[in-house]
């Protein structure tokens, strides 16, 4: 049932109608085991009454001597019930013969035996009490008729049943109220959360809360904390990338007026030249803020396994127009691994990123190697150069966004690189480690799972 | 007028000295605080021009650096952040004017032209000495009514004297703000460049004193010194 409302009143309903279903029958029952009983007692006390009527009318049971059962008290309580007319009475000698009958009473015998007994005499059933007076000789039989008694019951429960059938509807409308009143509180809450604007993130007031409310308060003011900080960086990232962009712009356009101003036409060729460069770079960067972004939201669709020995290759194949225009020879060494990923989104990024660094931080003439090996559990991606290596102080934060190294700027990075390329290892459960070459230089290694593991949260 | 550039962009670093210089600046590009702070120690500097997001910290910090060891050095914060409050933060912190990028090269060049006339005290952007009217914007002055271009050497040794009117400028002086650091000096540059602005403003203009340096001739029957 998806109303908590709805299945709440219908919970309560059918709890309290089971409750009341079985006070109903335990009314009926009752009643009608007192009603028996009480009955009994008035058919005990008739037929004493007949027989000490018989005897004080000196013995002789005449044949109006049944008639005096009519005399009987009515029951008490009995209302309008015309029972006290119902009583039937015979008179019997200890010699057989009927000495005696009410009018209305069976022409057979109501009894063999003392006592209470049940006795299906002329086709009703009749409920009789045999008194047994052995100095009068006689034995006095007082009954009624079952049905008539049944009638009885069935009267008495019905007056006890129909306000208890009218309160019923009473009862749900009462029910359906409370529930109603009950769950206001999440009434409250979905009104304050449906008119809030989707800016509105802060948290939900906790201390006026229902103790059932207040788990999911704060589950909801958890989630507005995540969300808050996930919008922060975005909006961070957005404004430091902008802010980013606009430097290489006035690069661009200082050189851009430099080659409409300068006389001479030496300076005119390298503003162009310096154009052209700042436009590379530009559009590097550009590139990276891309590859951030398709790494820090990596598309989670099943992508085919690819190579990684073939997505290395492609890699160092977009970059071997920059690493020819840098006079740097990329060697590539996959081995036989037949290693595969389904992870190329995150895998190419961080390669081309950490080889375009090699390859940008290398001397003229000298060679980056970029090595794919299979180790047990793990696949290792080298890439080693011959550059300047990261400065020891820098070590701790190059990975940071936007960090550029202090100690030994070249100038040409957005500080994005190796940020991009720490977010795409951790995405795929790998791990980044970067290391002084021996004999100079850096070595870069990525170390991912064989079997790639889900990124931990 | 000799500037520092304090930027790390080298496209845009390498535009600034350029285009400072096709104004008549001569221009020092360093790429990060240390490097700043080194050059200034170094060398006499007129005025620096400041990036604030710089590889190993912010220009505001070098700036808050200057001031409080008293310098009035005139500082022109160059930035990508250029919203009202980071103005406001950096010409609180003791920055003399505020660019934001991408910025013109004329607006910058006149900015810093501003910046350092404001520093020696003049409010007009043309300076008047002995019948010549000279305008830095345009490197040009006025003299009897004719109009007289100089070249960009030309004016940047009449402008060192000119700021100093009558003062003796030694030509070490002069040929800092010649060159940069990057450019050979040659020995005998000084003096050609006097002698065409003699050619140009008249030979009594710019008197040689010897073994001191150079000044301008004080006006008509009057003393030189201010």
């Amino acid at each position: 049932m998806s109303s908590i409302r709805t299945r709440l009143f219908a919970i309560l309903l059918l709890a309290t109608g089971a409750i009341w279903l079985s006070a109903m029958g335990w009314i009926q029952h009752s009643t009608r085991t007192e009603v028996g009983y009480v009955l009994d007692r008035r058919l005990q006390e008739s037929a004493q009454m007949v027989a000490s009527l018989i005897r004080r009318g000196g013995g002789i049971a005449g044949p109006d001597a049944a008639s005096l059962v009519d005399q009987a008290p009515a029951l008490p309580d009995s209302g309008p019930h015309d029972f006290t007319r119902q009583l039937v009475c015979q008179v019997w000698g200890f010699d057989g013969q009927l000495k005696s009958e009410s009018s209305g009473a069976p022409r057979g015998r109501l009894a063999d035996q003392a006592g209470f007994t049940d006795r299906e005499v002329e086709g009703e059933t009749w409920r009789v009490y045999t008194h047994v007076d052995p100095e009068l000789g006689i034995r006095v039989m007082v009954g009624d008729a079952l049905a008539m008694r049944d009638r009885l019951v069935h009267g008495v429960v019905m007056g006890l049943l129909a306000p208890a059938v009218l309160i019923l509807p009473l009862l749900a409308a009462l029910i359906w109220l409370a529930v109603r009143r009950g769950l206001e509180p999440l009434d409250r809450l979905a009104a304050a959360l449906s008119r809030r604007p989707a800016t509105d993130l802060s948290p939900l007031p906790e201390t006026r809360a229902t103790s059932e409310l207040r788990p999911m308060i704060e589950a909801l003011n958890g989630l507005f904390h995540r969300v808050e900080g996930l919008r922060e960086r975005e909006r961070s990232f957005t404004a430091f990338a902008a802010h980013e962009l606009k430097t290489p712009l006035a690069g661009l356009k200082t050189q851009a007026q430099i080659a409409t101003l300068a006389p001479e036409g030496a300076t005119r060729d390298r503003a162009l030249a310096q154009i052209a460069q700042g436009v590379d770079r530009t559009d590097r960067m550009v590139r990276q803020l891309l590859d951030m972004t398709a790494v820090e939201n990596p598309v989670q669709a099943d992508a085919p396994a690819q190579d990684g020995a073939r997505i290395l290759a492609d890699v160092a194949d977009d970059l071997a127009g920059l690493a020819q225009v840098r006079g740097i020879a990329v060697e590539l060494d996959t081995g036989l691994t037949e290693w595969r990923t389904p992870h190329a989104a995150l895998l190419a990024p961080a390669l081309r990123n950490l080889l375009e660094n090699a390859i940008l931080a290398s001397p003229r003439g000298s060679t980056v190697e970029a090595r794919l090996a299979q180790e047990g559990e793990t696949v290792r991606f080298s890439v080693l150069d011959r550059g300047p290596g990261i400065a020891r102080t820098d070590r701790p934060h190059v990975t940071d966004r936007f960090y550029r190294g202090a100690a030994n700027p070249s100038g040409g990075g957005s500080g994005l690189g190796l940020s991009i390329v720490a977010s795409a290892v951790q995405a795929m459960g790998g791990e980044l480690r970067l290391n002084p070459r021996a004999g100079g230089g850096e070595q870069a290694e990525l170390i991912l799972p064989d079997a790639p593991r889900p990124a931990p949260p | 007028m000799r500037l520092l550039i304090v930027e790390d962009d080298p496209v845009l670093s390498d535009g600034l000295c350029v285009g400072l210089g096709l104004s008549g600046f001569t221009a020092d590009a360093v790429g990060t605080l240390g490097d700043a702070r080194a050059a200034l120690q170094d060398a006499d500097f007129a005025g620096v021009v400041l990036d604030i997001m710089l590889p190993d910290g912010s220009g505001l910090e070098l700036l808050a650096e200057l001031r409080a060891a008293g310098s009035r050095l005139p500082i022109l914060l160059l930035t990508a952040r250029d919203q009202i409050r980071d103005r406001v933060q950096g010409l609180d912190a003791g920055a003399d004017d505020y660019l934001g990028k991408p910025f013109d090269l004329a607006e910058l060049a006149a900015r810093t032209r501003a910046m350092l006339r404001r520093h020696e005290g003049r409010a007009s952007a043309v300076i008047d000495w002995n019948g010549l009217r000279l305008d830095p914007a345009r490197m040009c002055g006025t003299k009897d009514g004719c109009e007289i271009a100089f070249s960009r050497r030309e004016f940047a040794v009449l402008q060192a004297l000119i700021e100093r009117p009558g003062a003796i400028i030694a030509k070490p002086t002069l040929e800092e703000r010649l060159y940069g650091w990057q450019e050979e000096v040659e020995s005998n540059t000084v003096e050609v460049h006097i002698h065409k602005l003699r050619a140009k403003l008249g030979a009594g203009f710019i008197q040689t004193i010897r073994g001191a340096g150079y000044r301008l001739a004080a006006p008509d029957g009057r003393d030189a010194q201010p």
